[in-house]
């Protein structure tokens, strides 16, 4: 990619501040996402794919604090921004939903004020203007008759209603990014369709870019161009999409596919046992040496517990963090 | 991956006498509206009609507020039934019974959704497992204490296990633990309620090839409830569909995801992403929507304002589960869609 990236993660370490301790919680996160592009970053409880996109949206709080790297946006560093500055990039430039809107959003304000309060603050309109756009923005997300919906508190909608609510706000400045954290784990199947597609589409429309969070790879596999895995504070492996599910290279990344019972896998090959992933996933304060995987992996040789594996180049942009990938 | 014993259950089983029977089964509620006036009720389970079969395991599919919750509850004979017949265990539960609770604990237990929420933090894992053998007259401290060995042998734990305490153990840890306190009165179906949607992906498959092994072992009939397509499709012999309180399809696994003959589980099958494209439904099986409140739902078919296909007589009348397909044994393919021939037909 030639054009600098719309956002830019380097080297990226998170620390857990204790009174006496500090623990890298993420360390060595590098990923890129251009203009318009679906990046998804996958990964368990506990892997630090949540507080990667609380640092970029500079909503990281102690005992969590950014231990070292770069976070850019269009190439200008924003992770040590004064906190004034980095408000107005929210909501402007870059914008996030949530895992439950229901506790993103405010319950003792309708949910029309919530959204005009958007071009309030980041555009200068009145609130009279700012309340006709909301009902449009309701409409953009399909909430049925908007113009009754405005007044509704956040409690007198659905689940799903909620999430649109929360795009409705999260797009309505039309920014460059979003990063959605788990934004269908709380919702029905059916519901969850919906909702990714109409972040999908409308995301598409205003040439936003998504940075997608999500403990499913197939979701994340299906709405992102490209993928990160990352595994107790690292990314473990970076691929496109469809390779990640199709070739994955880390054993961790292989035992993750080949332990998900996949819809018409039975039918096609008949019962097998699933595979297994050994063990738990470590704490962040007893993280192994070597590779972080290796008490769990199957390949893991003398070699893995000892010496932190680099990051190995792969054909198509990807990496993998592995001594035996090959 | 390996193949291996898990073999897959086929119909042959035509004879033997269903274990669980639930004959029109209803469970209403009353509900209160605000301020207190005007009560209302929840049909949360609607003229359910279902049976299982010793060490068959149904699956039980359908989004939240669909039922199955209730469903599973009245099974459990923790709510009674409105209208309708519970069969289980030589007894016949109706509106009026009262079942004997201690003869169903040794018939039907529970697995839950969230292994952190449904063990007792105050007790050992052993005094979680011995108790239920005290209560139900097991008095020999030497076969107690055996018992418990053995089902924390048999659920992956170490003895050494028995001694600690639930806030000791990870989550997959903690729903072995569930497991076995479900497994200890030896009981012939044990309701699986999500069991794995709350454990680390990387945890899951743990639980589910264990839960596969114990029924095979153990001869145990499961009813598998989840939202997770993919896990009811690895583990039931057959499924059943629920939505609004009624059963919407039921049928051989098989014929459900290979051949879904109702628009709801199409749309079911179409939502879930699939990175491989294996599915029989298709992007224009979704629904619209959500699913509506049972305190009021849509007249005629409970689907129709969701449904793709829907037609001007859905709006009106009930369909009936009829059977789709003749022949396939007593296991059958039902549907209750007034279009279930066209449903699918490309």
């Amino acid at each position: 990619m030639t054009a600098p990236a719309l956002l830019e993660v380097e080297n990226l370490r998170i620390d857990l501040v204790g009174e006496e301790t500090r623990h890298a919680a993420v360390e060595g996160v590098s990923f890129r996402i251009g203009k318009g592009e679906t990046f998804g970053l996958v990964g368990e409880s506990g892997c630090g794919k949540s507080i990667t996109a609380l640092s970029i949206m500079g909503l990281l709080r102690h005992p969590l604090a950014i231990g070292g790297g770069a976070i850019r946006l269009e190439g200008k560093e924003i992770q040590s921004l004064p906190p004034g500055q980095i408000r107005r990039l929210r909501g402007r430039k870059i914008a996030m939903i949530f895992q439950e809107p229901m506790t993103a959003l405010n319950p003792l304000s309708p949910v029309g004020r919530q959204i005009a309060e958007m071009f309030v603050l980041h555009q200068g309109a009145s609130w009279s203007e700012a309340n006709a756009k909301a009902v449009e923005a309701l409409r953009q997300v399909r909430v049925p008759s908007p113009e009754r919906r405005v007044k509704d508190f956040p409690h007198q909608l659905s689940g799903g209603m909620r999430q649109r609510v929360m795009i409705a706000i999260a797009l309505a400045c039309g920014p460059d990014l979003l990063v959605a954290d788990e934004p269908t784990t709380a919702l029905d199947v059916t519901v969850q369709a919906e909702i990714v597609d109409l972040m999908r589409e409308l995301c598409a429309a205003n040439g936003t870019a998504i940075l997608m969070i999500s403990h499913d790879l197939g979701l994340v596999a299906n709405i992102c161009r490209r993928v990160a895995v990352m595994y107790a504070g690292r990314v473990v492996e970076e691929q496109a999409a469809d390779e990640v599910f199709r070739h994955p290279r880390h054993p961790y990344t292989r035992g993750l596919v080949a332990s998900l019972p996949l819809l018409g896998s039975r039918a096609a090959h008949g019962r097998r046992k699933l595979a297994e992933i050994a063990g738990t996933v470590p704490a962040i304060a007893a993280y192994p040496k070597g590779c972080r995987f290796n008490p769990r992996c199957g390949l893991a040789t003398e070699i893995c517990r000892v010496e932190d594996p680099a990051a190995t180049p792969l054909p198509g942009d990807g990496l993998v963090r592995c001594h035996h990938h090959d | 991956m390996t193949d291996l014993s898990m073999t897959e259950t086929e119909p042959s089983r035509a004879a033997a006498a269903p274990l669980l029977a639930l004959d029109d089964l209803a469970v209403h509620y009353a509900v209160t509206g605000r301020m207190g006036t005007g009560r209302r009720m929840l049909k949360a389970v609607d003229g359910i009609d279902l049976d299982v079969k010793p060490g068959e395991c149904l699956g039980l599919v359908g989004e939240s507020g669909c039922g199955k919750s209730t469903l599973a509850l009245a099974i459990m004979g923790l709510v009674p039934p409105t209208r309708g017949h519970i069969r289980i265990a030589g007894q016949d539960i109706g509106a009026k019974d009262r079942p004997d609770r201690k003869l169903m604990a040794r018939t039907v237990q529970m697995v839950f959704q969230d292994p952190y929420a449904s063990l007792n933090p105050r007790q050992t894992v052993r005094r979680t497992l011995a108790d239920p053998l005290r209560l139900h007259g097991v008095t020999d401290r030497a076969e107690i204490e055996g018992r418990v060995a053995d089902m924390l042998a048999r659920v992956g734990l170490r003895p050494e296990h028995a001694d600690r305490y639930p806030h000791e153990f990870s989550g997959g840890q903690r729903q072995r633990i569930g497991i076995a306190r479900a497994l200890i009165l030896k009981p012939r179906l044990v309701i699986c309620d999500e069991p794995v949607s709350a454990l680390d992906v990387s945890i899951r498959a743990q639980i589910i090839n264990l839960l596969l092994e114990l029924k095979d072992e153990l001869g145990l009939s499961y009813i598998m409830i989840s939202h997770d397509l993919g896990v009811v499709e690895h583990m039931s012999d057959r499924v059943a569909v629920m939505y609004l309180g009624r059963i919407v399809e039921r049928g051989g696994w098989r014929e459900i995801f290979e051949n879904p003959r109702h628009p709801y589980t199409r749309a079911l099958i179409a939502a879930i992403p699939d990175p491989f494209r294996q599915h029989a439904a298709t992007a224009r099986d979704k629904a619209k929507g959500e699913i509506a409140s049972a305190l009021n739902p849509p007249s005629g078919c409970h689907f129709h304002p969701r449904c793709p296909m829907k037609q001007d007589r859905c709006t009106v009348d009930v369909p009936t589960l009829d059977p789709v397909t003749a022949g396939h044994g007593d296991i059958g393919h039902w549907a209750a869609c007034h279009y279930a021939d066209r449903v699918g037909a490309a």
